[in-house]
């Protein structure tokens, strides 16, 4: 029973990141269209650039280290975004083909200027005090107070982003403009800006997904592909471009990743294949997708 | 006010508009013609929507080719498209709030429920829940809410029930005394002929001829060899 409970607690964890990182995917494909190959790129530029300001601060002993480096992270990742879709893919709107292979060039690029500038070494963050140690849940003993953090800030981005999308100017914009771009131009709006603006926040949240996804396990070259990865499975799961969906893939996908490592470790990989295959052959548009 | 001249438009090897000159001063200007002829191009082409090959489109003498269509909504053009392309997502209070201009505004959210008071009671309806005339109604509400200098409308009439299209030429013949011009397509020549005051006729990409709207409305002659239509224009 305690095993089930805590295998349940570590695919909801594992879920909280996932949907964190995979959200802001599917917030850029719901509105630009665009397969962005390069957000895991996002998430580990956020985690490396986010750590080499952690880490002086953190010598130094100062309480707000981790803070600076989780701002440092987002705003570096949505800056990187937002100058991605300004310099790069705004040129080639609309082919969906040409855009997909340019962040996958990016991707590259940027996965080797990395590894060039930090080198091979594997990096963690500490979280805060605060939040760091164990929690005593009933009946279960200690739970790292962290992965219910990392709950709490997953439940956080699906309420703020819902918020945005259903109670705000932007919001609106951007739900007008998935239905119908060109007519949204047409009523005065800036699509172009309104572009932007959804690139950097998609590229915020792969940011606070790299900080987050460091500080609960070591961060090294090469996990940028397991979180492109893991998005594509989720969104594909749970409907591109919805918010909901995407939570609800990022449940199964963490779920069966975690059974399947305490039940069958040696093909716990295929599990989540396995759930994507049946999606696409029942629903194709997701479990939440729209036709 | 909108000056189009010698405008071409191509779409691969289609020529669809094969140099579409037009005047449009104060008031209202229809254009008519048969299917496939151009008609929606040309609101496209003037939107900024699809890209002029050659000619000149231009607003009170500033130009308008080449640029973005929410630029040129930022001029003062408003288009009600065809197939009234409201959004399915957002509620009509939205749609409304989307382009609203505040209070003071002389079409205001206010006076488009007096207007439109169907729309009053749909407030919260999505853009899809609605029937054609009351997505017709709000495809015209997020038009006039931008106060535009010009309004382009693409068949608004299509497939409205006959008590709905009534009710359309009394709003679109108001549009005038707001200080807008329109620019109306309409396959129904009883529409076309009583909001404007004048009408052209559309040929194969081309305007075949301009003439006052009760020389068209009275010669059933000309409207079988332009429109293919005999009376009425039902």
């Amino acid at each position: 029973m305690d095993l089930a409970a805590t295998i349940a607690l570590n695919g909801l964890t594992l879920a909280a990141l996932y949907f964190i990182v995979a959200s802001g995917f599917s917030l850029i494909f719901g509105l630009m269209r665009v397969v962005n190959m390069a957000h895991g790129s996002l998430y580990l530029v956020a985690a490396y650039v986010g750590y080499a300001v952690f880490e002086p601060l953190y010598d130094r002993d100062l309480w707000y280290a981790w803070y600076a480096g989780l701002a440092a992270g987002i705003v570096c990742a949505a800056i990187s975004g937002a100058l991605m879709q300004r310099l790069l893919l705004g040129w080639m709107q609309g082919q969906e083909l040409r855009q997909a292979l340019v962040t996958i060039g990016v991707s590259i690029i940027v996965a080797d200027q990395l590894l060039a500038f930090y080198g091979g070494n594997p990096r963690q963050f500490f979280a805060p005090d605060a939040i760091f140690g164990a929690t005593q849940l009933p009946g279960l003993g200690g739970y790292p107070t962290f992965r219910l953090v990392q709950i709490g800030i997953a439940v956080a981005v699906g309420v703020g982003l819902w918020l945005l999308l259903n109670r705000t100017r932007l919001g609106m914009m951007i739900r007008a403009g998935v239905d119908d771009r060109d007519m949204l131009g047409a009523c005065g709006v800036n699509v172009p800006l309104v572009g932007v603006a959804v690139f950097a926040l998609g590229a915020a949240l792969a940011g606070l997904g790299g900080v987050i996804g460091a500080t609960a396990q070591p961060l090294a070259q090469g996990v940028d592909g397991r979180f492109l990865l893991v998005s594509l499975v989720v969104v594909i799961v749970g409907g591109m471009g919805s918010v909901p969906g995407t939570a609800v893939g990022a449940i199964l996908i963490g779920l069966a990743e975690q059974i399947g490592q305490a039940i069958f470790p040696t093909y716990s990989v295929v599990l989540s294949f396995v759930i994507m295959v049946a999606v696409l052959a029942t629903r194709p548009q997701g479990i939440l997708g729209r036709a | 006010m909108l000056s189009v001249r010698d405008l071409h438009v191509r779409f691969g090897q289609a020529h669809i508009l094969q140099g579409v000159s037009l005047e449009l001063g104060a008031g209202a200007l229809a254009i008519v013609g048969r299917n496939g002829m151009g008609k929606t191009t040309l609101c496209q082409a003037v939107m900024g929507m699809v890209a002029a090959s050659e000619g000149e489109i231009s607003l009170e003498g500033q130009s308008l080719r080449g640029l973005a269509p929410f630029r040129i909504a930022r001029r003062s053009v408003a288009l009600v498209p065809q197939g009234r392309r409201t959004f399915p997502s957002l509620s009509v209070d939205e749609h409304l709030r989307l382009v609203s201009q505040g209070r003071t505004a002389r079409w205001n959210i206010e006076r488009i429920y007096q207007t439109f008071p169907r729309l009053a009671e749909r407030r919260r309806n999505g853009g899809t829940e609605l029937s054609g005339g009351e997505q017709q109604m709000l495809a015209i509400s997020r038009a006039l809410l931008m106060n535009p200098r010009l309004v382009i409308m693409d068949e608004p009439s299509e497939g409205l029930a006959p008590v709905i299209v009534e009710h359309l030429i009394q709003v679109l013949r108001a549009l005038p005394a707001d200080g807008m011009s329109l620019l109306l397509i309409e396959q129904n020549l009883r529409v076309a002929t009583e909001v404007a005051g004048e009408v052209a006729i559309m040929v194969t990409g081309r305007i075949a001829a301009t003439m006052p709207a009760a020389t068209l409305a009275n010669d059933p002659d000309m409207q079988r060899r332009y429109l293919g239509v005999s009376a009425g224009g039902h």
